[in-house]
């Protein structure tokens, strides 16, 4: 197959055909090294924008980021006229693909706008206008353009609340907003002939979808079912016209995890994550872990943040049911590996884990409270207050550490019994 | 003084405040996991699952109900940063 033409002689920019009804109408950034401040990308991105012809009227399915607006619009105005497009289509409303959406309608303030049910609130707080007016959608739900038909599935977290895919029933064409796209740029735009990008194509999963594994899945049993499609044709970098159906394989193959664990499914796992300078911390860590191991049904291991590297403390936390950390409070904070490691997991479930925290210090221990609210903060449940102990700890404060250990083993199979406090006594 | 007594299921923990307190102002004390971003209402970020108790928590304002549509809620939720408990048993968690 020959190159696909992005421009006429003219230099005027074209819409590509990728069939007899379908055009990509998108842009190229390929001077983008950075999205989102956390993805990287080596050859810039696309923001593809389609547009679909119909007996009765034009669909336009997502639009560009704002900066990229003249040459949507241009390449628009190559297959269609404004007053043509009845329908506009949002999968996604983070402003990479929602930029160009007021301006378009304006220019076609006949056409209806469709939004997931959950876009919602979204849209108002991202467009800062009151007036626009929509249809939301949910799973299952169709909007006819004569003889083509686009039907609704809402993929929650797949990258925001609000995601969904656009289906185009006749042609077996999945519009799938930033599911199966990766930040890559190649002006051959179609997965066959472009340049090597599977490993863009994994990173994108890595760090947008696989904090959300499960949605992952759910979404996934919408979309297989609909298999085998013509093409998936995502957000960003190459459209999936060749064997599309291997990238929803690969999906479902990511979602899953990669050797089942040997732990049994009535025990629970407590992870303690330490970093000592003199040695106190790790006393501490050491009887927590001894505390902790004295229950049965649990499984604890013991690691010093100094011999480890990130990525694999990652991928055990994510399959981990309770996490300890240990931090000594130097100048007024935890120190550097403890922050690296949590800000490090973002990208990993953490929702409803046990978290605990402990630490020596010298002169103040706010390190411990500064690693509790940070757990908070990642959804993690942390019931039982942290322990701080100054300096060296004393065989006192030694057994308190081993009681920790113990109560956090009981509380992750539940066997901690309720407390009863009143307000006041909090203070 | 009324009080109420609310259970937050996610850490166990059962406290007994005035009539009147926002949950916000107990769950931050003790620990529970529910999450608060702009703190009045306007956010859904501190969405809970009222498990026990809904009649005993204040009525959701016109403002809460809208929030709540908005962010899919169900009929068990509520926002935590809006809700006063008002006297007997509750029991909460975060969703
Ligand atoms: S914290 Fe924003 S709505 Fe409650
Ligand atoms: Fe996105
Ligand atoms: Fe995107």
């Amino acid at each position: 197959m020959s190159k696909p033409i992005l421009s006429n002689s003219a230099g005027t920019l074209q819409a590509v055909a990728l069939s007899e009804r379908v055009h990509w109408i998108g842009v190229l950034d390929p001077n983008l090294r950075t999205f989102d401040i956390i993805l990287k990308t080596a050859n810039g991105t696309t923001y593809n924008s389609y547009l679909v012809r119909g007996s009765e009227g034009v669909a336009i399915i997502d639009t560009v980021k704002e900066a990229f607006a003249a040459d949507f619009f241009t390449r628009l105005e190559s297959v269609a006229r404004y007053d043509e497009i009845k329908v506009i289509v949002l999968n996604h409303l983070e402003p990479d693909h929602s930029g160009a959406l007021p301006e378009l309608m304006r220019r076609a303030p006949q056409a209806r706008l469709y939004i997931s049910q959950k876009a919602q609130s979204m849209l108002k707080a991202l467009l800062k206008q009151d007036a626009l007016e929509f249809t939301p959608v949910l799973t299952g739900d169709t909007v006819s353009l004569g003889d083509r038909t686009l039907s609704f599935l809402h993929t929650p977290y797949l990258h925001w609340p609000d995601t969904q895919c656009t289906h185009l029933i006749e042609e077996k064409i999945l519009f799938s907003g930033d599911v199966f796209g990766c930040h890559f740029c190649d002006t051959r735009l179609f997965n066959d002939q472009v340049g090597d990008f599977r490993f863009s194509f994994e990173y994108y999963y890595a760090h947008i979808m696989r904090p959300f594994k499960a949605f992952v899945n759910t979404a996934l049993n919408l979309i297989e079912p609909l298999l085998p499609l013509q093409q998936i044709l995502p957000a960003h970098g190459p459209m999936l016209r060749d064997q599309p159906q291997r990238y929803v394989q690969r999906y479902r193959e990511l979602s899953r995890s990669a050797l089942e664990s040997d732990i049994g499914a009535d025990e629970k796992t407590l992870l303690i994550f330490y970093i000592s300078s003199y040695g106190n911390t790790r006393r501490m860590a050491e009887a927590i872990y001894e505390g902790a191991m004295s229950i049965e049904k649990v499984r604890v291991s013991l690691y010093d943040l100094e011999g480890g590297e990130i990525a694999p403390f990652v991928d055990l936390i994510e399959g981990a049911d309770g996490l300890v950390f240990g931090t000594p409070t130097i100048n007024g904070d935890a120190v550097k590996p403890i922050w690296d490691l949590l800000s490090s997991l973002a990208v990993v479930n953490l929702k409803s884990k046990l978290g605990g925290v402990f630490g020596s210090y010298g002169w103040t221990g706010e390190g411990v409270k500064m690693v509790e609210d940070r757990l908070r903060g990642l959804k993690l449940r942390v019931p039982i207050p942290g322990i701080r102990i100054k300096l060296i700890p004393t065989d006192e404060e030694i057994y308190l550490c081993r009681e920790f250990g113990l109560e956090l083993a009981q509380e992750l199979l539940g066997l901690r019994t309720a407390k009863v406090i009143d307000l006041a006594d909090l203070g | 003084m009324a009080k109420a007594s609310i259970t937050f299921e996610d850490i166990n923990v059962t406290v007994s405040a005035p009539a009147g307190t926002r949950i916000i102002e107990i769950s931050e004390k003790v620990g529970s996991a529910i999450t608060y971003g702009c703190r009045e209402g306007d956010c859904g970020t501190c969405i809970m699952k009222v498990s026990e108790g809904w009649n005993n928590l204040s009525e959701p304002s016109v403002l809460e109900d809208k929030i709540l549509r908005e962010n899919m809620a169900g009929k068990h939720n509520r926002l935590a940063c809006q809700a006063q408990v008002l006297g007997g048993k509750i029991s909460v968690k975060p969703v």
